[in-house]
């Protein structure tokens, strides 16, 4: 479903960075990375917004050629963003929510855990698999 | 006039179909009858349509809308009529209009009733029913037919005749050319009919198509369903809407159109394919890009019309029509938007299905296209438009930039040598599906299509184009803030300037992204980026910066072990390379090499005595994947006197500085920023300073150690990668290890240094070498360093309590500091003796001796000998810079008193001979200070070591009398913390008297007194002859320790000695209070009787020869003062209070005074206090006696009043006749004295006598204040 499903700190440093094809990793940093700016674009333009109607999908950060990234950004400036492959029609926006609404429970889980301390890299089982999970769905 | 123009010209021209696609497409109206009529009044009606909005309310409940009527009239035709399945809209009448002037019945029946008929049946034939009838009348035409029937009635002839149930259909135009308010009126209610059936005309007709094209569309799942063919359908539907100028739902037809096509592309690469699309997979011929600049291009239309057009060709016509119908709506950053979007999805969509492409085909489309649509937008917006809206066109630009770049690669533009046959071959193929420049293009200075062309030309134009666009696209990234987006194509622009092999060029966009990825904590990003930034800089020759680079790689995680290896070899390479250049050496940051781990003091403290060994560990964890050899590791040391520093001296040193000799380093997280707000914890350390002397804590506080970390400056670039200056600093002091080989992880280097100078040595940096490689730590931080001290031999003497208490044995402590010199045998401490201080030893007291850091070392016993004059004490064998603690007991023997009385009424001396005494308060014990001389072996000066002393105990004495017997009363204080038994109590007189008896009344045995209590010991004294004037007493009494054991020791008794003098009793004072005569009691408030009477109890003694003894006649007399005092207030003395008395002295002489006074209170009141003063008359030189009571009557009396008080106070303390004396001064005039008695001289009776006061029966008085 998602090729990669990335975790960024407020500060802008992955948290969780996975992709599937592992040989394209490189190439899934830099457009992670890159979607950033839109990120913050996104944020900076609703930065006025009350923050319980605030909406945290960001929705369709940038397409390319063969990828869509969508971006989430949580209360406390967490970012998920997810890379979805553009040839996969399937993949509405509803769906996408879903993933992230899913995505971000789990994070929720994690952080919830006494023993992780907020801003470390995510080595957490759970958060793999919920995210193996949603990367295996459909392909 | 446009209007009319074409009017006529549809009217003249009638034959061709009037199809124009522009849009200035109006809906058409035809117009029947009187032709003439209709020309005239053609002006006003196509100017005055369009004039007001109408509300045309839709079906399927779409939005009302408010729309302007505009019309095409032309001639009724029968061919105008669309014939049964025509679905064009465009050439569709929407109304058909019959004009009439005629007014004349006959004239009616005769032809215009005909003419109608026939066209009504036309229309019925064709059926169409929107039509109308417009009957015009004018006065001019009435007035010349007289005759006429009502004008009504030819209207309702035609109503009759033509207009059945709809009667709406006929309307009546008045005076249409003449300017009056009826004909405007007539004018407002013929446009409003018009408008309103043109809109039932519009809703009925396109409802039906609508319909038809529903129903066209339900059918394609059919075999033999053509998309092209329904897209020209809806596309009709499109056309109308733009002539309508409802551009939004024209838009929806061509929305509708691309969901459809893209759902079945979508469902083809399901495997659901339609037999039409097939069509569309044909083989890409020619990519030509977007053409925007024609609102319909027909040419792309005919082809889809003729179902031979492409995906591209289709996706191209589509993309068009939005893009104008959307600059129509002026929303030209949705056309951008779309744009990127169509553009991707294309390429999406030839991939889906399949379609083969020749390569570079897609990318000069997709570049063509970029470019047009952004010059479209650049053609309909002003500068500043697109300027504040870059955020929606710069992905076109950064798209643009990236085909371009692909294209350069693919040809061979983008490379060294430039492109080769092959590559020459795939630029013409590519060019040629170009196919020829447009021609509407053709004569501009630039277009896409040039442009294109031009840079696929040659290598420099290609450059320059790229160039070009990359910089811009940069531009606009950042302007917008979108850095990481510009970092990114800044990384592509590098990548090509390596292939161009100008790395000059390149390092300025690689250094770029690696700091921001740096920064931001990327690390794959940071890998990638150093390993494209060491190739860059091994060409560019920068040998520095490659290799530390090259170490950072080698070091890198994410690469894999072969890469770090290599980059490994790299440096190693270079370090062992011949060094005849006697080039510079190459120094290096080391975090990326190796990491200081811990570092390992011993001893542990980190503080050693000059000429010790003093090792230090190094944990060095190399990040280097293969063991490394290194010539040297060298601590750079920086060494500091901190002279007249406390903290620096020995002392100091060994007691604070207990650390467990290891510091540990922060791993290096901190060369890895995860984030910038990652501040270090606070290091706080809990801090207490005791003062030098007595070990007292100063000051305490909390320190932060790394206040420098939180609070500098939050840099916004961290030069972590670029260790800019580093130098080493060149000290004289130096740790070194060398030929080691660094495994790969935790190394553990031991240095050894033995300390030489002392001071304080910090350890700055750490240098590893290889060849000609050096890695540098520059700071060693937390700051690690070794003090080393020097010190001088010392000897402190200190008592194991608290005090030393006098009189009995007390422990001693002695401890000395070897300091740098070595005890060797035969040395000995040499203690001067003195008589009041004996020291006392076991001869098995042992010694035991520590190293400096307090570590025991060894015990061994001490011999001590003793002389008449010296203690020598051997102390043992023991290196420098130790410590040796050995006890000794003391015991300070008071010296035996001396009779000695100092002062002249001093009474009470306790008195120890030549010590000093510091006789403080009562509370608190007198001390003594004893001094020992020691001679130290280490020194030709003899050490002085006073020792204090404290006196257990304080006495008292005090005289007690009753009547004429006489007692003594000495009170021991126990002021110290033990308890002692106390015997051999004795008080003496120390002048020999015989006839002086001292009778004890205390006990015999042993009393115990316990700590901060009190003993009270009482003699009656006795005597056969006369009294003596004074008595000198010593009170004795011997004691030892309640607890001690042994009591061997022969203890020296305590000691006091005292006087006593003036003691015999001279005067008897005795005061009665009678009630008033006849009374019972006495009464509050009445008058009772106060009797004084004072008795000489002695005849003439010694002391009564002063100045007041007068003797005449052998009778000798002094005067005498009395005083009633009543210091309770329980009395009111009336009259008098005090009196002089001349007293005779002789035994048994009696004087009495009589005075009233009265009680204030009932009850038991004491009676009022009788003083007696002896009063001293002026001195004989005067002649005249004052009248006595004459001046004390005037209150003036100079009896100080504090003078009583403080007889009473202390009534041991005697009247001084000093006191007098100044007071006599202090007056300066001839004024009598008095004085006092010493306590014992007179003798009241009465004291503590009570009488019993009754309350009088009235003397309730109540008083009531009223406010």
């Amino acid at each position: 479903m998602a090729v990669c499903i990335a975790v960024i700190a407020k500060e802008n440093y992955p948290l969780y960075i996975r992709s599937v094809p592992t040989e394209n990793e490189l190439k899934f940093h830099y457009t992670v990375h890159t979607s950033l700016d839109v990120v913050d674009e996104k944020i900076s333009a609703m930065g006025k917004a009350l923050v319980d109607q605030r909406e945290l999908y960001l929705g369709l950060l940038y397409p390319t050629e063969d990828y869509k990234v969508y971006g989430y950004v949580t209360n406390s400036k967490v970012k998920f963003v997810m890379v979805v492959d553009s040839s996969n029609t399937a993949l509405r926006d509803n769906e996408i929510r879903s993933m992230f609404r899913k995505l971000h429970n789990s994070y929720t889980d994690i952080m919830c855990n006494p023993f992780y301390n907020p801003g470390d890299r995510i080595h957490s089982r759970a958060f793999d698999n919920t995210v193996t999970s949603m990367m295996m769905q459909v392909c | 006039m446009d209007g009319a123009a074409a009017a006529a010209a549809g009217q003249q021209g009638g034959e061709k179909p009037p199809v124009i696609y522009t849009m200035e497409n109006k809906p058409i109206v035809t117009c029947a009858g009187d032709q003439n009529l209709f020309t005239s009044l053609y002006p006003t009606l196509s100017q005055q349509l369009p004039r007001e909005p109408m509300e045309w309310r839709r079906s399927y409940g779409r939005v009302p809308k408010m729309i302007h009527l505009e019309s095409n009239f032309v001639q009724f035709k029968e061919e105008l009529l669309p014939k049964e399945g025509n679905k064009a809209l465009l050439t569709f009448p929407f109304l058909h209009i019959y004009w009439t002037e005629c007014c004349d019945t006959e004239a009616y029946k005769a032809a215009v009733k005909d003419d109608i008929t026939k066209w009504q049946n036309v229309l019925k034939a064709h059926g169409s029913v929107d039509w109308l009838i417009v009957v015009v009348e004018s006065d001019a035409k009435k007035k010349n037919k007289t005759n006429i029937l009502p004008r009504t009635s030819i209207v309702d002839k035609i109503r009759n005749d033509f207009c059945n149930k709809q009667s709406d259909r006929c309307v009546v135009l008045s005076d249409p050319l003449k300017d009056s308010s009826r004909s405007q009126e007539s004018w407002n209610a013929f446009l409003t009919k018009l408008r309103t059936l043109l809109l039932m005309s519009f809703t009925k007709n396109l409802g039906k198509f609508e319909d038809d094209m529903r129903t066209l569309r339900e059918k394609r799942t059919d075999p033999g369903w053509s998309f092209c063919e329904y897209f020209m359908v809806q596309e009709e539907l499109a056309f109308v809407f733009e002539m309508l100028q409802q551009f939004e739902d024209a838009l929806v037809q061509y929305d509708e159109l691309d969901a459809l096509f893209s759902q079945y592309v979508v469902n083809f690469g399901a495997g659901d394919g339609a037999n039409w699309l097939t069509f569309f997979c044909q083989p890409v011929r020619s990519w030509n890009g977007l053409i925007l600049r024609k609102p319909i291009d027909m040419e792309k239309r005919e082809l889809i019309q003729n179902q031979e057009a492409t995906l591209l060709d289709l996706r191209s016509y589509l993309f068009s029509r939005q893009c104008t119908l959307l600059i129509f709506l002026q929303k030209p950053w949705e056309v951008s938007q779309r744009a990127l979007e169509l553009l991707h999805n294309c390429v999406q969509e030839l991939k889906l299905l399949e379609v083969s492409v020749p390569p570079g085909a897609l990318d000069c489309w997709v570049f063509l296209s970029c470019l047009e649509v952004l010059q479209r937008i650049e053609g309909c917006c002003d500068r500043a438009q697109i300027d504040a809206n870059v955020s929606h066109t710069v992905g076109l630009w950064s798209y643009a930039t990236e085909k371009l770049r692909s294209l350069g690669y693919l040809c061979g533009l983008a490379s060294e040598k430039g492109p080769n046959s092959e590559d020459l071959n795939r630029t013409v193929d590519l060019l040629a599906g170009l196919g020829a420049e447009r021609p509407e293009t053709a004569n501009a200075s630039q277009s896409p299509y040039k442009k294109l062309k031009e840079a696929l030309s040659s290598v420099e134009a290609f450059e320059k184009h790229y160039l070009d666009l990359s910089h811009a696209t940069i531009e606009m990234y950042t302007n917008i803030g979108r850095i990481r987006s510009a970092k990114l194509v800044g990384k592509d622009l590098a990548e090509f300037y390596m292939r161009k092999k100008s790395p000059q060029k390149a390092e300025v966009y690689l250094q770029g992204a690696l700091k921001t990825y740096l920064a931001e904590g990327w690390a794959l990003l940071v890998t990638h980026t150093r390993k494209q930034l060491a190739e860059c800089q091994k060409q560019l020759g920068q040998i520095d910066n490659y290799l530390q680079t090259s170490s950072l790689l080698a070091s890198d995680s994410h690469l894999t072990e072969d890469e770090r290896k290599r980059f490994c070899q790299e440096i190693l390479d270079f370090a062992n390379q011949q060094t005849e250049s006697q080039g510079e050496k190459i120094i290096l940051s080391m975090h990326s090499f190796a990491q200081l781990k811990t570092l390992h003091f011993d001893p542990p403290n980190a503080v050693v005595h000059v000429g010790g060994k003093l090792s230090i560990e190094v944990t060095l964890q190399s990040q280097m994947p293969i063991p490394v050899p290194v010539d040297q590791i060298a601590i750079y040391v920086h060494f500091s006197i901190e002279k007249n520093s406390y903290r620096k001296t020995a002392e100091w040193l060994t007691k604070h500085k207990t650390s467990n000799g290891v510091i540990s380093f922060p791993s290096e997280a901190a060369s890895f920023p995860w984030s910038r707000n990652n501040l270090p914890a606070l290091e706080l350390y809990e801090m207490y300073e005791r003062s030098p002397s007595d070990n007292s804590l100063n000051t305490t506080g909390i320190i932060c150690k790394n206040v420098h970390m939180l609070l500098r400056r939050q840099e916004s670039s961290t030069s972590l990668d670029m260790p800019s200056g580093v130098t080493l600093e060149d000290g004289a002091h130096m740790l070194k290890c060398s030929d080691l080989i660094l495994e790969p992880g935790i190394n553990k280097i031991t240095f050894e240094t033995q300390a030489k100078e002392p001071g304080t040595y910090t350890l700055r940096q750490l240098c590893t070498s290889l060849g000609k490689v050096q890695f540098v730590l520059l700071h060693i931080y937390p700051i690690a360093q070794y003090d080393v001290y020097s010190q001088e031999p010392q000897l402190k003497v200190e008592p194991m309590t608290d005090s030393l208490l006098a009189g009995i044995p007390q422990k001693v402590k002695f401890t000395v500091i070897t300091g740098h010199y070595t005890m060797k045998s035969g040395d000995t401490l040499q203690l001067s003796n003195a008589d009041a201080m004996p020291i006392l030893y076991h001869p098995e007291s042992k010694a035991v001796i520590y190293s400096n850091t307090r570590e025991k070392i060894s015990e061994s016993t001490l011999k001590i000998q003793s002389s008449e004059k010296i203690t020598s004490i051997s102390l043992p064998v023991t290196p420098a810079y130790h410590v040796i603690e050995f006890e000794l007991q003391v015991m300070y023997l008071p010296s035996t008193p001396e009779p000695a009385v100092e002062g002249e009424n001093t009474v009470n001396k306790e008195a120890y001979g030549k010590s000093k005494e510091k006789q403080k308060a009562d509370s608190h014990m007198a001390t003594v200070d004893q001094k020992v001389t020691i001679d130290c072996p280490w020194s030709i000066y003899s050490t002085i070591i006073a020792l204090t002393f404290c006196i257990p105990f304080n006495a008292k004495h005090s005289l007690l009398s009753a009547g004429k017997r006489k007692y003594v009363q000495v009170c021991v204080q126990n002021l110290s913390e033990l308890c002692f038994q106390l015997s051999e109590n004795s008080l003496t007189n120390s002048v020999d008297c015989t006839d002086l008896q001292l009778v004890p009344l205390n006990p015999d045995s042993q009393q115990v007194i316990y700590s901060k209590q009190s003993i009270f010991f009482v003699w009656e004294l006795k005597w056969t002859k006369e009294l003596p004037l004074s008595l000198q007493c010593l009170f004795s009494v011997s004691f030892c320790p309640a607890t001690s054991e042994e009591q061997s020791l022969s203890l020296k008794p305590f000691t006091y000695e005292f006087q006593v003098e003036n003691f015999f009793t001279l005067y008897n004072v005795k005061t009665e209070i009678f009630p008033p005569l006849g009374a019972e009691y006495c009464k509050t408030g009445s008058l009772c009787s106060l009797e004084v009477s004072i008795t000489r109890l002695a005849d003439l003694l010694e002391v009564d020869k002063d100045e007041a003894l007068t003797e005449s006649d052998g009778y000798c007399t002094t005067k005498l003062m009395y005083e009633v005092v009543d210091n309770s207030s329980n009395w009111a003395v009336c009259g008098k209070s005090s009196g002089v008395i001349s007293m005779p002295v002789a035994a048994r002489a009696t004087h009495k005074v009589h005075m009233e006074v009265m009680p204030l209170f009932a009850g038991h009141l004491p009676f009022p206090d009788v003083r007696l003063f002896k009063y001293l008359p002026h001195h004989s030189a005067h002649s005249m006696q004052p009248d006595a009571d004459s001046w004390i009557e005037n209150d003036n009396l100079s009896v100080d009043k504090n003078v009583d008080e403080q007889a009473e106070s202390s009534s041991l303390r005697s009247r001084s006749s000093l006191h007098s004396a100044a007071s006599g001064e202090h007056k300066g005039l001839p004024m009598p004295r008095l004085q006092a008695f010493s306590s014992g001289q007179v003798f009241n009776c009465s004291t503590g006598m009570q009488i019993l006061v009754v309350p009088s029966k009235d003397d309730h008085v109540l008083e009531v204040n009223v406010t």
